[in-house]
């Protein structure tokens, strides 16, 4: 899913992110679509999809490589060993349904279960996923932190400071093919889906148009995050 | 007609029960024509025959009649006929079925849709052991060739030659005023094109692609002040529009029809007196079959003219004349058959019931293309079915293809087999989009285009489909709606159309042409210019590589003129820019056509040879097949017919929310975690084989050996002009690319004021 630039510039430059502003709380957009709240040590992710093969092939799809489960989670705990955060906070639709939960590999489930227990973790419930596992950490609807409120679909009347997931925007400009993006404005921010498995809806689309501020942001992710226009 | 006496006269001798003959071609409008041609004879000679057709297009009920209570002959198509044999009561439908007829064979045999109705036809022999088959082609280059490929493997085919027929009457249309230096769009003969259609009853006007269709029937339209009856006809039109230009033609209402591929074959339209190509014909097989269009009256030759698009292209169509001259058909080897159709045949097997693989492989080894196909290469397949094929054997409980205890393998979840059926064929459109005038409700569907092209429009634009200027108002619904524009000139070209690489034989009869001291066979304009590309650079020849280097519009250039068609131009120019990447060179783009490769960037190539040795392009080839365009298109294509892809999936389509995602995440993550999948190695194959063409590669180091002139210009080539204005530009996505995207952004907020806002 990543763009396959140079890798040694995509290190270097996966530390640096775009800083900007929600309700008054300082936020950064990094380059592989997890947002790093630096004042909390709070890493956001949203819609990881884990075990989509998986429910594909058991609602009578053809059996799609059964490896997203196993990038998802490297690259996640790649920012994890990167970052440390003190929370980790999943933005919902971390499974692809709850069987899908039940039957990550051995070894996936293994991994993921270390890694929520090493923190804190939050799961946001999402509408592929409504529900608690049996990975630990806390299920809840929504969370409010300070300023922010975590929830998986954005609502209409957000009071400034919410923080969403579900529609897995993505943008581009003239040139390059169209890349996941969050997408800011005043009042709310949202996250560009972190799964390997996961398409994406263009920002053009009516319902992201219609959600968002005439002076929206998309920042696409790659290599360095590029703010731009939202693209409408 | 010929290839139905045998089925008429054993119908009319004895009263047979259900099917007896399959008439399958590659275009339903033909399936559709023959029913015509046949219905008439039949029934005024009294015989009690039932005839009937089956295509996409088929309405549900008459599809289901046909399957319990089946005509005598069914006209088909190979789509309609792998769909028909995924059937549980196929065994039943097909009983006593005695003949089946392949028309335009030569055309079916080059694509993977030829492959999956031999495929087809491999379980039909079984189901029906005396069926017989019967090949119909009147462009055959190698009729061994095709006879190996018809016939069960290995028996014997008997072949029948019918008389030739006259040569045809076959020129280059002359025009006051001369082809232009660049550009496909012919617009410069528009006047000359006029006086032919005027002084004939009715002219085809064959393009190469479709955007070029509809510009120059747009140019046409503007220049034909007496209103002469013209239409255009191109798949991506939609089916009522180009029936009713097929019924008008029947009619004999037409005076001309601007059109491509979509006509190429099949149906013999009355009154067709004349044929122009327009652009260079690329292949002279297919020129053959467009000129076979003109009269189809026995004994008259056929007429057609050849219109070059630019000053190139004068060369290519005379080199393309003298080939049909002298009766040099091009054809190229037949590859073995496909293992992704192969796949796709396994599926529609287990759609069909319970099977055996021992007898399936007895049965695809019956085909020729499939008869060298080894066990374990089946098995593969096979195993790729049933559970993908994966290294990880994640879900095993969840297997698409079960086996049995008695051996047999079945269909594990039986909901699968509607979802493989929905997606039997080996196409491959890009995804399209329909394109409706917006009206309050739903407007007048105009046609097709592809996904990808409609992504790039905002609204404002206007293109041109169907021969009208159209503005881009909204995408609803993944219908693109529009609405008539009043302006003269379409701001975006259109959408893509199919590109077909210039033959080996043909690019060599080039070369053979550039060779020459003098062109007299040449019209003066064009031997001019070559005398003057003669002159400030050279001209390529066969046994060494022309490099010209440039700068122009601020840019560095490098055309390599290597002759070796399209795709493998296009591979070339991959692989060339890699290397120039390592090298520190910034290229950023370039563009292939069937002769050169234009590669641009920052810097200036002044030691090419290191780019062009043998060892380094294979070994780059390799390094290189990982990330490409071109390969993820290759897997995109092999994973869509292998079933790894759905095309269409119940209840998809109907919101454009969170679409799937796309080919290239699981062609990434395949090469990251299952390097030895076999669907990388039915990619490698097919992209090497078709669209990256390195055996092309190969052929055109073998003839160059290391030799090349690289020759330093202060400005473009007479002969590197043409490529600025192709179409199909690739960008190298390398550092140089994302600083541009940077630039871009930082400008766009600049402009907007965000810029501020947002810190």
């Amino acid at each position: 899913m990543r763009l396959a630039a140079g890798s040694k510039t995509d290190d270097q430059t996966r530390m640096s992110g775009y800083d900007f502003t929600l309700a008054g709380t300082r936020l950064t957009a990094l380059g592989s679509g997890a947002l790093w709240w630096a004042d909390e040590r709070l890493l956001c992710v949203s819609d990881l999809h884990l075990g989509k093969s998986e429910r594909h092939l058991r609602r009578g799809g053809a059996a799609l490589p059964p490896y997203e489960v196993r990038d998802t989670l490297n690259r996640l705990s790649a920012l994890i060993k990167q970052y440390s955060p003190d929370t980790v906070l999943c933005l919902g639709d971390s499974f692809d349904d709850l069987a899908a939960a039940k039957a990550l590999p051995a070894s996936e489930a293994d991994d993921l279960r270390q890694m929520v227990a090493a923190r804190k973790w939050i799961w946001i419930e999402g509408n592929h996923d409504p529900g608690t596992t049996s990975f630990g950490g806390q299920s809840c609807d929504e969370i409010t932190i300070g300023p922010l409120t975590f929830r998986h679909i954005a609502r209409v009347d957000a009071t400034p400071g919410e923080v969403s997931g579900h529609y897995h925007p993505k943008a581009r400009l003239s040139r390059g093919r169209s890349r996941p993006a969050f997408l800011v404005d005043h009042i709310r921010l949202i996250l560009p889906a972190f799964g390997t498995y996961t398409g994406g809806l263009r920002s053009r689309d009516p319902a992201l148009a219609g959600l968002m501020q005439p002076q929206a942001l998309a920042i696409l992710t790659g290599p360095t995050p590029i703010p731009c226009p939202m693209p409408r | 007609m010929a290839g139905f006496l045998p089925t008429l006269a054993e119908l009319a001798a004895d009263d047979h029960k259900g099917l007896h003959t399959l008439y399958v071609s590659p275009l339903k409008a033909l399936a559709a024509d023959i029913k015509r041609n046949l219905t008439g004879p039949v029934a005024e000679m009294g015989l009690p025959i039932r005839i009937d057709d089956r295509t996409g297009d088929t309405p549900q009920s008459r599809r289901k009649r046909q399957r319990t209570d089946p005509p005598h002959i069914l006209l088909t198509t190979p789509e309609s006929l792998a769909l028909m044999v995924s059937y549980e009561d196929a065994a039943r439908t097909f009983q006593g079925l005695k003949r089946i007829v392949i028309d335009e064979i030569h055309a079916l045999a080059e694509s993977k849709r030829g492959d999956q109705l031999m495929l087809a036809l491999s379980r039909l022999q079984s189901l029906c052991p005396d069926l017989r088959r019967v090949g119909l082609s009147a462009t055959v280059d190698d009729p061994e060739q095709i006879a190996r490929y018809l016939a069960r493997y290995p028996d014997p085919c008997h072949i029948v030659q019918a008389d030739p027929g006259p040569a045809p009457d076959i020129a280059m249309l002359q025009t006051e005023e001369a082809p232009p230096w660049a550009g496909g769009g012919a617009a410069y003969s528009i006047p000359a094109v006029l006086d032919q259609i005027r002084a004939h009853q009715t002219t085809l006007i064959f393009h190469n692609t479709r955007a070029q269709a509809e510009i120059f029937f747009h140019n046409l339209w503007l220049a034909n002040e007496e209103g002469l009856p013209i239409a255009i006809h191109h798949g991506s039109l939609d089916r009522e529009q180009r029936e009713r230009v097929e019924a008008a033609m029947v009619a004999n209402e037409l005076r001309a029809v601007v059109c491509t591929g979509s006509l190429d074959l099949g149906i013999d339209w009355g009154n067709v007196d004349l044929v122009i190509q327009i652009g260079a014909p690329k292949n002279v097989k297919r020129l053959v079959q467009r000129i076979g269009r003109a009269n189809h009256r026995y004994n008259a030759p056929s007429k057609a003219l050849l219109v070059p698009a630019n000053r190139f292209e004068v060369v290519e169509c005379q080199a393309a004349l003298e080939a049909v001259k002298q009766g040099r058909l091009d054809g190229d080897p037949r590859p073995p058959g496909p293992r992704d159709v192969l796949c796709q045949h396994i599926l529609i097997r287990a759609c069909s019931g319970p099977f055996d693989a021992d007898t399936l492989f007895a049965e695809v080894t019956s085909v020729g293309a499939y008869s060298h196909l080894s066990r374990a290469a089946f098995d593969a397949c096979l195993d790729f079915c049933a559970t993908g094929g994966y290294a990880l054997r994640a879900y095993d409980q969840w297997q698409r293809l079960l086996q049995r205890p008695d051996g047999l393998w079945q269909l594990r979840d039986p909901r699968s087999a509607a979802r493989i059926r929905m997606n039997i064929g080996t196409i491959q459109d890009a995804d399209l989009l329909k394109v409706r005038m917006k009206r309050s409700r739903g407007g007048k569907p105009l046609g097709e285009v592809e996904e990808a092209f409609a992504a790039t429009l905002t609204p404002g634009d206007t293109f041109l489909i169907g021969g009208q200027i159209v503005r881009y108002e909204s995408l609803r619904e993944m219908t693109v709606e529009v609405s008539r524009d009043r302006g003269r000139k379409p701001k975006i070209a259109v959408f893509s159309g199919t590109k077909f690489a210039t033959s080996t034989q043909l690019s060599q009869g080039i070369l053979d042409l550039l060779a020459q001291d003098a062109w007299p066979n040449l019209p003066a304009h064009t031997a001019d210019w070559l005398t003057l590309q003669r002159k400030v650079s050279e001209l390529p020849r066969a046994g060494q590589m022309l490099i010209e280097t440039f700068p122009h519009q601020g840019r560095e250039h490098a055309c390599l003129y290597g002759f070796a068609g399209r795709n493998a131009q296009q591979t070339l120019g991959l692989l060339v820019t890699k290397r120039m990447e390592e090298l520190g060179l910034d290229p950023l783009g370039f563009v292939a056509t069937d002769y050169a490769t234009l590669i641009w960037g920052l810097s200036e190539l002044t030691d090419p040879a290191p780019l062009l040795d043998g060892n380094a392009l294979r070994d780059g080839l390799e390094r290189w097949l990982a990330g490409n365009a071109v390969m993820k298109r290759a897997f995109r294509a092999s994973a869509t017919i292998a079933g790894l892809i759905e095309r269409n999936t119940p209840g998809s389509r109907k919101s454009g929310r969170q679409a799937t995602f796309s080919s290239d995440i699981l062609y990434d993550t395949l090469r990251k975690y299952d390097p030895d999948h076999l669907l990388l190695d039915i990619t490698r194959d097919e992209a090497l084989s078709g669209l990256v063409d390195f055996a092309r590669i190969e052929e055109m180091i073998e003839r160059i050996r290391g030799r090349v002139s690289l020759r330093r210009l202060g400005r473009i080539s007479p002969l590197a002009a043409p490529l600025l204005l192709e179409m199909g530009k690739v960008p190298v996505q390398g550092a140089g690319a994302e600083k541009l995207v940077q630039q871009e952004a930082a400008e766009l907020m600049r402009a907007s004021g965000l810029e501020t806002l947002a810190q």
